[in-house]
């Protein structure tokens, strides 16, 4: 018996966050109730550790734990970009927590067990690995929205999140059952070989299969017709924990179907571009559509992430280097943007999840001007105008869809970002040209200087990648070649 | 002084911004410092960018003041920028009335003083950088990040529909310039199919051959978001909403400089990269353009808000500026273009001029005024040279752009340029009209309303303003040979691009766009 390959470099980012995770545990006991900031530290210590650890396998190609886990620049990238993410996350909840009075050890230890499978999900070559990871962070989530239990809506929240993903989950393991019965494999390299060669066992189960795959994957990605649970889950969870949804889960889902269809399938492409066109297509026009009605703040988000998904998706559809180059580009100025946006609504939020609502941030801009600015900046971003990092994003999107001839899915979403303009413009209006209402302006206003760092991280990345994108575009390009 | 070393366009494209964040230091309670520091930055700024016109070489149609530097090397733009002849005048346009604008809102503008003449700062960075850039993304980037200040100036210090307006200005603009935006990529892979390298280079890709298929959508793309900003009818709503919610230096800066980036967009982009198209769409350009012209002057002649009147004669005076441009004949080019600075100069001393009335009677409506003259000897002098400079009475400014243009048009190689100059000809008239009618009830007769009796007449500041207007009035209107003389190469030179013969299409293999499917 050959004994497989054992390194753990290979998943170390992922170690690192469960080690993390398990010692905070282990602290928490001995920290006295309200005293939990060290653990807030513990967690960022051990997300930079992690990320090192990512930023470690840049440029390597190399296999483990027989083929099913894999270390490139993608893993490698993505790596970074989620622990980028948990740590601006970390930073949002600290004092957050202790608002809504949510305080407790366990909530950091989740946050990193949840980190620990989007790592270990990114850095999956084999389908049995995906489907670990994205039980492992999907666990740890179902947790998270339901955290604030004195809050019916959080409650309802992790319900619904774990009902559906389930649902999603089951999918997408029966997915796998029919992939492996056709090819015999739950490798992605074999998967591509066995397709190459024209040797599956059966069309029809195969091409089901790679049906239940997108659906599961889909979910996570909150594509239309998989996006039900979106503005639900992400108005009752936690902010901060809807933020780390947003970005993190989002990236995460995001590789593993680059992964999956342009790497495993990538053969059956003639196959799959029509239905993921036909996917795209109706998440950029469902999600901005929506969107424009959303008179909560948190809600309005969802939706323009479900519209960032379809954007993305595009991308993904181009199914080229500079495709995957693109994606893994606006998903970095997604992550910053869609994070400082969460991390305002965390600023400008009361206890009990309040004071979310549009016209709660009238007059936003001569009560608190410097976040209204922030927030300015974040919804241009967000909006994709210049000269912001979600302009380039979009630019680059577009430029590789157009590029591979995608002439009528580029004219989609650019007409359907110029819906999210007025949506995301709304948002200013009322911060700007409204006269603040009389309860908001004078109830006492909640800061965190936590939040504030997280924030003013994401303000400055959008507007350093929106001015000079041009070294980050070319580490996008580097990280790109070296995917399949 | 030698310019030719200094990079004198980056230093009056970004002056302003080292205003804006001088301002933003400032307590915000100290509006008198930083009305100072906004007006002192945009008269600087104003002061360096006149060595661009007396340093201007003439007769080539070289960019000048060039400045290149690589920025995303991968993608192969650059930092890249440069005037011509046409870009030149418009320039140094928008630095004057940025100047003026700023001056004029000291007393209109008192509440969020501080953010005021923040935006108003960036707004002219982005508009010198629109004019300015010769590379197509930095262009894009320029086009669009100008948008955000103006929508904020209009909707946080505009009138009681300022929300409404603002957000339309900013979708029709944004509209048209996502469209532009595929089709500069679309562009950006022509040369790249061609020659193998990626560029935004404008000057780069004037060279491009393009099929005349696609120089059609190519057109239509590039041409709706100019149309929508000139602008043209039908995409005109926004502007009448826009102008009349604006406050006073918006609508200045509006009139005087936003709507030429469309009639620029025209002559730098669609005609030298397009021609056969352009070719191909002046009868549907020159009849949106006399439509216009005629519907623009009707609309103006029943308003009963002079704000609204002026702003609808500001579709038909750019009415004229398209059929000039779109003659393709020397005078009609030079005609249009100047046009665009005369235009800029006559159409902002009057919301200037209106402005100044509101300030004292806070109403806008013809019928609330009458005799005005009497109160206002001053004003109603100023406001005579600008009505008739609007109209275009030989001496002034307006004459020798409406003329170059009708001359133009006549002989132009079009069959039906007789039919173009006559009707067009009737919207001078109707220019008349309105203006002077308007002009007879607001100022002359009886001065009957009490409301009226005792306004005070300009203070030192509004006669500066309307000096400096009224001064560029009369010099183009007189000696236009400086203005012209900097066309004059130019003008040649577009003509010449957009006159070049159809060569044999090297990009897209000539495909058809409709080709272009989903599946490869």
């Amino acid at each position: 018996m050959i004994l497989p390959v054992v390194s753990m470099r290979l998943i170390a980012p992922a170690g690192i966050a469960f080690a993390t995770g398990l010692l905070i545990l282990l602290v928490d006991l001995v920290l006295p109730k309200g005293r939990k900031g060290l653990l807030a530290v513990l967690s960022l210590v051990g997300l930079i550790i992690s990320g090192s650890a990512s930023s470690g396998l840049w440029g390597r190609y190399e296999m483990a734990f027989r083929d099913m886990v894999v270390a490139d620049n993608l893993s490698s990238g993505f790596g970074i970009i989620i622990c980028l993410t948990a740590f601006l996350v970390v930073l949002l909840s600290r004092h957050y927590i202790q608002r809504e009075g949510i305080d407790f050890g366990e909530y950091y230890a989740l946050l990193m067990f949840s980190t620990c499978g989007l790592t270990l999900f990114v850095s999956g070559k084999d389908l049995i690995i995906l489907f670990l990871g994205l039980e492992v962070f999907s666990i740890a989530l179902y947790i998270l929205c339901g955290f604030n239990r004195h809050q019916l809506r959080s409650a309802e929240s992790a319900l619904k999140y774990f009902l559906l993903g389930s649902f999603a989950s089951a999918f997408l393991l029966y997915g796998i059952a029919l992939i492996y019965g056709t090819t015999g494999s739950t490798n992605l390299d074999k998967i591509a070989q066995v397709i190459i060669l024209n040797r599956w066992g059966n069309l029809t189960l195969l091409m089901v299969g790679v049906g239940f795959v997108l659906v599961g994957l889909g979910f996570k990605t909150a594509a239309v017709p998989f996006h039900f649970w979106t503005p639900d889950v992400y108005e009752g969870a936690p902010t901060p924990v809807t933020a780390f949804m947003a970005g993190g889960v989002k990236t995460a889902a995001f590789v593993a179907l680059l992964r999956v269809f342009s790497g495993a399938f990538g053969n059956l492409y003639p196959d799959w571009v029509r239905i993921l066109s036909v996917v795209a297509i109706l998440t950029m026009v469902v999600g901005n559509v929506i969107a424009v009605v959303q008179m909560n703040l948190k809600r309005l988000l969802a939706y323009s992430s479900i519209a960032h998904a379809g954007y993305l998706l595009v991308a993904v559809v181009a199914n080229s280097t500079l495709g995957i180059a693109s994606i893994s580009f606006y998903l970095l100025s997604y992550v910053l943007m869609t994070l400082g946006a969460f991390g305002i609504l965390i600023l400008i939020g009361r206890p009990g999840e309040g004071n979310l609502k549009l016209e709660d941030v009238s007059g936003l801009s001569r009560s608190r001007p410097w976040l209204a600015a922030a927030m300015t900046i974040l919804l241009l971003s967000l909006a994709g105008i210049p000269p912001t990092a979600g302009f380039v994003a979009k630019w680059y999107v577009f430029t590789a869809a157009l590029k591979e001839g995608f002439f009528s899915l580029t004219l989609i979403g650019v007409l359907t970002s110029v819906i999210g303009v007025f949506y995301y413009l709304r948002v200013i209006v009322y911060m700007y040209m409204r006269e603040p209402l009389k309860s908001v302006a004078d109830a006492p206003t909640w800061s965190s200087w936590t939040a504030a760092l997280a924030v003013t991280i994401a303000v400055a990345g959008v507007l350093l990648i929106g001015l000079f994108p041009g070294s980050l575009l070319d580490i996008a390009q580097v990280l790109a070649t070296g995917v399949r | 002084m030698n310019f030719s070393s200094y990079p004198i366009l980056s230093g009056i494209t970004f002056l302003p911004l080292v205003g804006a964040f001088l301002i933003l230091l400032w307590n915000k309670e100290r509006q008198g410092l930083i009305r100072w520091t906004a007006f002192i930055t945009s008269l600087i700024n104003f002061l360096i960018s006149i060595p661009l016109f007396t340093q201007f070489k003439l007769g080539t149609a070289e960019m000048q003041f060039e400045e290149k530097v690589p920025w995303i090397q991968s993608w192969g733009i650059s930092y890249h920028l440069g005037v011509d002849g046409i870009s030149l005048l418009l320039v140094l346009l928008t630095t004057f009335l940025s100047a003026i604008a700023i001056l004029s809102s000291f007393s209109a503008i008192k509440e969020r003083v501080k953010e005021y003449y923040i935006f108003m700062l960036f707004l002219e960075t982005g508009m010198i950088g629109v004019f300015a850039s010769l590379d197509l993304f930095l262009f894009y980037i320029f086009w669009e990040a100008m948008l955000i200040p103006m929508y904020f100036l209009i909707g946080v210090w505009g009138g009681p529909r300022k929300i409404y307006a603002a957000v339309k200005f900013f979708l029709y603009t944004m509209f048209g310039s996502v469209l532009m935006l595929v089709a500069i990529l679309v562009l950006f892979f022509s040369h790249y199919q061609a020659t193998g390298e990626y560029t935004f280079d404008l000057l780069k890709l004037f060279s491009l051959s393009i099929s005349p298929a696609w120089q059609l959508w190519l057109f239509l793309a590039f041409g709706v978001a100019f149309a929508i900003k000139v602008p043209m009818f039908p995409f005109h709503t926004w502007l009448p909403d826009a102008h009349v919610e604006a406050p006073t230096a918006g609508s200045v800066i509006l009139a005087g400089v936003l709507l030429k980036m469309g009639t620029y967009g025209f002559v730098r982009f669609c005609l030298p990269l397009f021609p056969q198209a352009s070719q191909a769409f002046v009868p549907l350009i020159s009849v949106l353009a006399i439509i216009s012209i005629i519907y623009g002057a009707l609309m103006s002649l029943v308003q009963k808000d002079i704000k609204k009147l002026v702003a609808y004669s500001s579709v038909s005076h750019l009415g004229f500026v398209m059929l000039g441009l779109f003659a393709f004949t020397i005078q009609g080019m030079e005609g249009g273009l100047l046009q665009m600075v005369n235009h800029g100069i006559s159409t902002g001393a009057l919301f200037l001029i209106v402005g100044m009335i509101y300030e004292r009677r806070h109403t806008r409506l013809i019928d609330d005024f009458g005799g005005l003259s009497k109160a206002l000897p001053v004003l109603a002098v100023f406001f005579m040279i600008t009505t008739l400079s609007s109209i275009g009475l030989p001496g002034t400014n307006g004459f020798v752009g409406e003329f170059l243009i009708l001359l133009g048009t006549l002989r132009s190689v079009n069959p039906h340029a007789i039919a173009y100059a006559a009707l067009a000809a009737t919207g001078v008239i109707l220019g008349a009209v309105y203006m002077l009618w308007m002009y007879q009830r607001a100022m002359f007769g009886p001065l009957a309303k009490p409301e009226n009796k005792g306004l005070k007449d300009l203070s030192f500041r509004e006669v500066v303003i309307l000096l400096a207007m009224t001064a560029m009035i009369f010099w183009i209107g007189i000696y236009p040979k400086p203005f012209l003389s900097r066309l004059e190469a130019s003008s040649y030179n577009v003509l010449k691009q957009v006159q070049r013969p159809a060569q044999e299409t090297i990009t897209n293999g000539g495909e058809d766009p409709h080709s272009q499917g989903e599946a490869r």
